[in-house]
């Protein structure tokens, strides 16, 4: 999809979006929406390295936690306003995907993986001990007392979060057709190749884990105003890890829409589905159609639709 | 001196949990150090085996570890099938290592989640009846529930050692990794040798889960703290050298135990983490692609 | 032809463990010339390789490429210095076209854009032959096409060193022909190769200098008439 379609596409979407919203004016769908468009976020951003450079990383409450405690340590500091927050949220976590990445990829993708998954667990370890943050009983914030330009703070995070998902997609798609891109995807198709050709991977690589980490954190950082009450255990789910490695394995992870389509489909199914099943019965389906659609379907819902696509011209 | 004896104590402690820990890591240097599989969900079978040792303790009065023992065929036939499902789905058509990890991912997940459903947040327990004593050495106290996951977590180490070393079947599998066409000269077929590997790998996971239940209560996220401490101890311990594992995992309980003692026990998780890294960072180069 | 050294391997050494793959190796070779590279399965030939494109990085010795000392250097700034190789195992990227495979060396070592870069592909892709089928995904070429992409693979990163391993393992006679002109061909346009074979009639009408490799050591280096009457090869080749 050329640049222009693009950002007529996106544009289209938003205001279409926008409308509905202030049409439905309901508190209810800002908060699941909010939801939703944060895992569009999650989702796009895991794939930079997992689908486009064949990396795994686990440890997505990691990257997205971290965001959202600095916002909470701007807020508790400075009172800092939310653009503040998000920005140093983005470049907090993005430093922390550029360390880990120094720190293990020069090794095998695997003991990547596995460093996220320690990670998690040593991070959430921190900020239970931390009590300035609010430690393991948490902590309470206020919402600022007016929202500017909408008439709930709800409704404005709600359009905030559109906007970061707006900019999370474009930073993909624009990836995904540079020369950074292909550089990724020699680096997922064969690595040792990719070097001998002259791809300088493990700056690419790099490159990859923070701008990953950086939209994770993004995704964090209105997190705190959003929930009011941060405490580690929620910050942390299981829900964020799985979510944003099976919805892009779902929709599709060779390609920027893989994850949109994935986040849309599994997060809107899950925010129907928590009214009537429990949280673990709903965490353990999507368990269940990960594996699924790994083994009969890896290349996802795109891959499916462009099979079908291939075959109905031949 | 109060700091001796709880130094001493320390150590002790980090002896006998290293014994467990190897128990636990035994899976992860067959299946990952041996056959290159990287079960992340390895863990999470040592919980599905505790909870089983759990229900057979409240349900049948069962002493732990004979439950493990009763069920080691059954995890070990267990191992054998998703070694298969793996095979067939990854490993025959050369797919990327990102699925076949997503797919144990998967699996860690549902098998986390299914405990969950089943048993709720709440930590479980095992009462046996020698599990609540101590004795003292001096000024040093030795549990018993420490003690003995520490001794049959040795025993099953010497066990999976002399059966690698000693007989056919073992001394197969570690030639599979690195040579499959050699071992299909010998008579034996690569598949079926992997399929028994990670049958045995784990079966192990039985007894582990059996010993951890042993030792405190559970709840089935615990899983997650012992991926970082198995693959610490793999690759500390060299991939796949079980004498290397036992010391590796001693040096590991050794570290988190003075680790919990002097600076809290909450920091004990990190410490895995740590050797993780350092092990990573001190391995010779020509460590990609192995 | 040139008599200036292009690339200088000094005592290049090697080790996994306990294993000595490589010890102390010494190579020269000259610009403009066809190299052969010969010895036993197991003689470090690879892992020589190995070394020179930086896939692994030598123990001990050094690295000399066209007055450059490249001992230290990755193996991407390597390529774009101009030394680029084949694998024995072809590697392509098989989520891309064949053309696309060419688009990575071209874009990355040959540092071309836009459509210049699609031109310089093309071109290559017909030397070689590869031509119809530049919109075919590289997953699903026949053997001697995925060799054939491997060679038009490292051509499009414009090296002045090209390292061919192996590339006619397990192919017909005519095919093995095919790629012999090919590799002629590239030469004629400058470009120093190195070939790393089994098949002897090849690497005997092919090389102008080989040298031996056995159990990590250089055992032997001459003409091909010379090599054929060494009686140290055909030991290492036939055993006692």
């Amino acid at each position: 999809m050329g640049g222009r379609a693009f950002a007529i596409v996106a544009l289209m979407l938003v205001v279409a979006v926008l409308v509905v919203s202030s049409v439905l004016d309901n508190q209810y769908f800002y908060f699941a929406g909010y939801v939703v468009l944060q895992y569009v976020v999650l989702a796009t951003a895991w794939n930079i390295l997992g689908g486009y450079t064949g990396y795994v990383n686990f440890g997505t409450p990691a990257f997205f936690a971290l965001g959202a405690y600095t916002a909470v340590v701007l807020i508790q500091s400075l009172t800092a306003p939310l653009p503040i927050q998000l920005v140093a949220g983005a470049i907090v976590s993005g430093l922390l995907g550029l360390a880990l990445g120094y720190l293990t990829l020069r090794l095998r993708g695997v003991f990547f993986s596995i460093a996220t998954l320690a990670l998690a667990v040593v991070l959430q370890t921190m900020f239970v001990n931390w009590d300035y943050t609010g430690g393991a009983r948490g902590i309470t914030l206020a919402r600022p007392a007016t929202a500017p330009l909408f008439d709930s703070y709800v409704q404005f995070l709600f359009v905030v979060m559109l906007g970061l998902a707006v900019l999370a997609v474009a930073t993909a798609w624009w990836i995904e057709r540079s020369w950074i891109g292909r550089g990724l995807a020699a680096i997922r198709d064969n690595e040792e190749a990719a070097e001998c050709m002259g791809v300088p991977t493990l700056r690419l690589k790099l490159v990859a884990t923070t701008v990953s980490g950086a939209l994770m954190g993004l995704a964090g950082a209105p997190f705190p105003y959003y929930v009011t009450f941060v405490e580690p255990t929620s910050v942390f789910d299981l829900n964020y890890a799985v979510n944003s490695l099976a919805m892009p394995m779902i929709g599709g992870s060779t390609t920027w829409i893989g994850p949109v389509i994935g986040a849309v489909l599994l997060g809107t199914a899950q925010q129907i589905a928590t009214v009537t099943i429990s949280s673990a019965l709903n965490l353990l389906l999507v368990g269940l159609i990960l594996v699924a659609f790994v083994i009969l379907a890896p290349e996802g819902i795109v891959g499916l639709v462009q099979r079908l696509a291939r075959r109905s011209r031949a | 001196m109060v700091a001796l004896d709880l130094l001493l104590n320390a150590l002790a402690a980090g002896i006998l949990l290293g014994g467990f820990y190897a128990a636990v890591s035994l899976g992860i240097a067959v299946a990952f150090g041996l056959l290159d599989v990287v079960n992340i969900a390895h863990p999470v079978f040592v919980m599905l085996g505790a909870y089983v040792t759990y229900i057979m303790n409240v349900r049948f009065g069962l002493d732990p570890i004979l439950t493990g023992l009763l069920f080691t065929p059954v995890f070990y036939v267990l191992g054998v099938v998703l070694y298969r499902v793996y095979y067939m789905s990854f490993e025959r058509k050369g797919a990327e290592s990102l699925r076949g990890l997503v797919f144990f991912f998967g699996i860690l997940f549902i098998v986390e989640v299914s405990l969950l459903l089943a048993f709720g947040v709440d930590y479980r327990m095992v009462e046996a009846s020698y599990i609540g004593k101590t004795f003292q050495i001096g000024p040093v106290g030795i549990a018993f529930r420490l003690l003995v996951p520490c001794v049959i977590g040795m025993a099953l180490t010497g066990a999976l050692y002399l059966f690698l070393s000693r007989t056919f079947y073992g001394r197969a599998i570690q030639a599979v990794a690195q040579d499959s066409f050699a071992l299909r000269l010998m008579g034996a077929n690569p598949f079926r040798v992997k399929g028994i590997a990670f049958g045995l790998a784990i079966a192990t996971a039985a007894l582990a889960g059996a010993l951890l239940v042993m030792i405190g209560p559970v709840e089935p996220a615990m899983n997650r703290e012992y991926i970082g401490r198995v693959f610490a101890v793999a690759v500390l311990g060299g991939m796949g050298s079980i004498g290397g594992t036992l010391v590796a995992a001693l040096i590991l309980g050794i570290a988190e135990s003075l680790t919990s003692t002097f600076y809290g026990p909450s920091w004990s998780v990190a410490v895995s983490f740590g050797v993780l890294l350092l092990a990573l960072a001190v391995r010779p180069s020509g460590l990609f692609g192995r | 032809m040139s008599a200036e050294t292009l690339l200088e391997v000094q005592g290049v050494t090697k080790r996994f463990g306990g294993f000595q793959a490589l010890g102390a190796v010494d190579l020269r070779v000259r610009q403009g010339e066809r190299f052969g590279l010969i010895g036993p399965n197991g003689s470090g030939k690879t892992t020589l390789i190995n070394c020179i494109s930086g896939t692994l990085r030598a123990d001990a010795g050094r690295i000399v490429f066209a007055g450059h000392d490249i001992t230290a250097l990755p193996a991407y700034r390597r390529t774009r210095l101009g030394i680029s190789r084949t694998f024995q195992i072809p590697k392509p990227f098989v989520s891309m076209t064949v053309l696309q495979n060419l688009l990575i060396p071209v874009e990355y070592a040959g540092r071309r854009h836009g459509g210049a870069m699609l031109d310089e592909a093309m071109g290559i892709l017909e030397l070689m032959g590869l031509a119809t089928k530049a919109r075919v995904s590289s997953a699903a070429l026949t053997q001697i096409e995925m060799r054939k992409l491997e060679l038009a693979r490292a051509m499009a990163a414009r090296p002045r060193l090209l390292v061919s391993d192996e590339a006619m393992a397990g192919l017909s006679s005519t095919e093995v022909d095919d790629i012999l002109t090919i590799l002629f061909e590239l030469n004629k346009r400058g470009i120093t190769i190195i070939m790393i074979e089994h098949i002897m009639r090849a690497v005997m009408r092919f090389s102008e200098r080989i040298a031996v490799l056995d159990a990590g050591e250089k055992i032997a280096e001459g003409r091909p008439d010379e090599i054929l009457a060494d009686a140290r090869v055909e030991k290492a080749y036939l055993g006692e």
